[in-house]
């Protein structure tokens, strides 16, 4: 999946958009439960009064790994690392870049942006270290 | 309400058949298992029927009627969609199906053809049972995930490669008699160490391989099976379900899996048991990491001990517990859609007495874990010996 021709995922595509311009949000309901949109409804009650709140500027890596075997939108960027990325009320997962893949630890503060796949050029949720 | 008999099971080969249909696979199991039951076809009254990546691998959707076909049953079909767990969830509707009088009869399989499409094309379909948004778009593979999990484990309750590497080894060991794995070969706990990586700590050894394969069971209820004088010891006694948030990011726990303790509390209390009381259980080990998680979720561990299980003996083929005496996914092999089935016939084969493995069961109870993606949907069923 590649080329500006495609279809936006609506509401996920705008969160990118966010991200790479400094100004990253996520959803949270009325209990503090955050998610990622798009979102009708809070996942983890079900509460539907939703609202866009700035994204941390930094999150701390909860669990990480080095991937070595790819599927073939990811064929040229192996060997990477995708880590969840724990920003206190909402988590992201994406890819870990400007990191030696040996030197990744759990707890390491990061920062989100938006960079690409080597094998697609498709955009993609980043972090990079602090 | 009636009790459910399990009248006959039938299983292909696992392993790798790249050249063999998905029906051809379900005709073979299908017809094992209706000769295994001593029933015939014309009886069956629904097919239940597991399959995840059939519109990948095959170009075909709709399988439910098709594989009524390849089976030679004329009756309702539908297909079941719970990645990894999709034919668990079929065997839980065929059971819901006869204990609340729907049928007296009812075939449930699965199959799978994964092999024609190779390693990379294989680990992009697999990958489907994750997230799109959110995880596939970064990267996520289906061994990346568990890795991930694997990971999360080690930080929060320790463990080692090594403790993993000893499931690899164990489950090796129990698919050596096993005729339908696809690996009967030893391998070592160095072996495993030395493999190489996919998904960091998570090397080639902890991962299930890519499985071609097809299972079946025929379920009648207790009258069907006393009316006809059927041989039918086994019953399923207990049914459950649990689910999760699809990403990883969005569950309360990266190192359990809320969807199993969920199942297999409501399986427990449907069947009027307690995890004392198992003698054996057939556990979605598609990776490593994920026999510890579901070890712990079926409760025979609390949260953090299920890791040294294997390293320990404990359940080993000569241990209190013999978890995958079948080889596991891990040895067996995993052919997504037929995985559930298959758990079912093996635990009814070694609750009957009739598997390779059998003598290591000492009791009349076993249980079945089969677990969708990296854990949002799970199955969980309790077998025992009835008669
Ligand atoms: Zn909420």
């Amino acid at each position: 999946m590649s080329g500006d021709e495609l279809v936006r995922d609506d509401g996920f595509d705008d969160f990118l958009d966010a991200v790479a311009d400094g100004e990253g949000f996520y959803v949270e309901c009325e209990n503090g439960h955050g998610s990622l949109p798009p979102r009708r409804v809070c996942p983890h009650c079900g509460t539907t009064d939703l609202k866009e709140v700035p994204l941390p500027e930094s999150g701390e890596v909860e669990t990480h790994t080095t991937i070595h075997v790819a599927s073939p939108e990811f064929a040229d960027d192996v060997p990477y690392v995708t880590a969840v990325v724990d920003f206190g009320p909402v988590r992201l997962t994406g890819q870990l870049q400007d990191v030696d893949p040996d030197a990744v630890e759990t707890g390491a503060s990061v920062a989100p942006d938006v960079g690409s796949t080597e094998t697609t050029g498709e955009r993609i949720l980043v972090f990079r270290p602090r | 309400m009636t009790g459910v008999r399990v009248a006959g099971v039938g299983l292909t080969h696992f392993g790798k058949h790249p050249e063999r249909t998905g029906r051809d696979l379900f005709a073979e199991a299908s017809a094992a298992a209706f000769a295994d039951a001593g029933v015939d076809r014309s009886a069956v009254e629904s097919l239940k029927y597991g399959n995840f990546m059939g519109e990948l691998a095959e170009h075909q959707g709709h399988q439910g009627p098709l594989m009524a076909e390849a089976a030679g049953v004329d009756a309702p079909a539908t297909r079941y969609e719970s990645a990894c767990a999709s034919s668990g969830v079929a065997v839980r509707e065929a059971v819901k199906d006869v204990r609340n009088g729907e049928a007296d009869v009812v075939l449930v399989g699965g199959a799978e053809r994964m092999n024609n499409l190779g390693t990379a094309g294989t680990t992009e379909a697999l990958a489907i049972a994750a997230d799109d948004l959110y995880e596939v778009r970064a990267g996520i593979t289906f061994p990346g995930a568990y890795a991930l999990m694997a990971r999360a484990y080690f930080e929060r309750y320790g463990g080692t490669r090594e403790d993993l590497a000893a499931i690899a080894v164990k489950n090796h060991d129990n698919a050596l008699p096993n005729e339908h794995a696809q690996f009967q070969r030893e391998i070592t706990v160095d072996e495993a160490l030395d493999a190489p990586m996919i998904a960091d700590p998570l090397g080639l050894y902890d991962a299930c391989p890519i499985t071609d394969g097809a299972s079946a069971v025929v379920l009648v209820s207790d009258e069907y099976a006393e009316a006809h004088d059927l041989d039918a010891p086994v019953a399923v006694t207990g049914t459950g379900q649990g689910g999760d948030k699809m990403a990883l990011q969005d569950r309360e726990y990266l190192a359990r899996t809320p969807a199993a303790e969920k199942a297999a509390e409501e399986a427990y209390a449907d069947a009027g048991v307690e995890a004392t009381d198992v003698a054996t259980a057939e556990v979605h080990d598609c990776f490593t990491i994920a026999e510890v998680l579901a070890l712990e979720s079926l409760d025979f561990y609390a949260p953090g001990e299920g890791i040294g299980a294997a390293a320990r003996g404990e359940t080993t083929r000569d241990g209190d517990l013999p978890v995958n005496l079948s080889g596991g996914l891990k040895a067996k092999g995993h052919p997504v859609g037929a995985t559930g089935t298959s758990q079912i016939a093996e635990l009814t084969r070694l609750l009957r007495g009739d598997h390779p493995n059998s003598d290591a069961v000492d009791g009349e109870v076993g249980v079945a874990h089969n677990a969708g993606g990296t854990v949002a949907s799970t199955t969980v069923h309790v077998l025992e010996v009835v008669a």
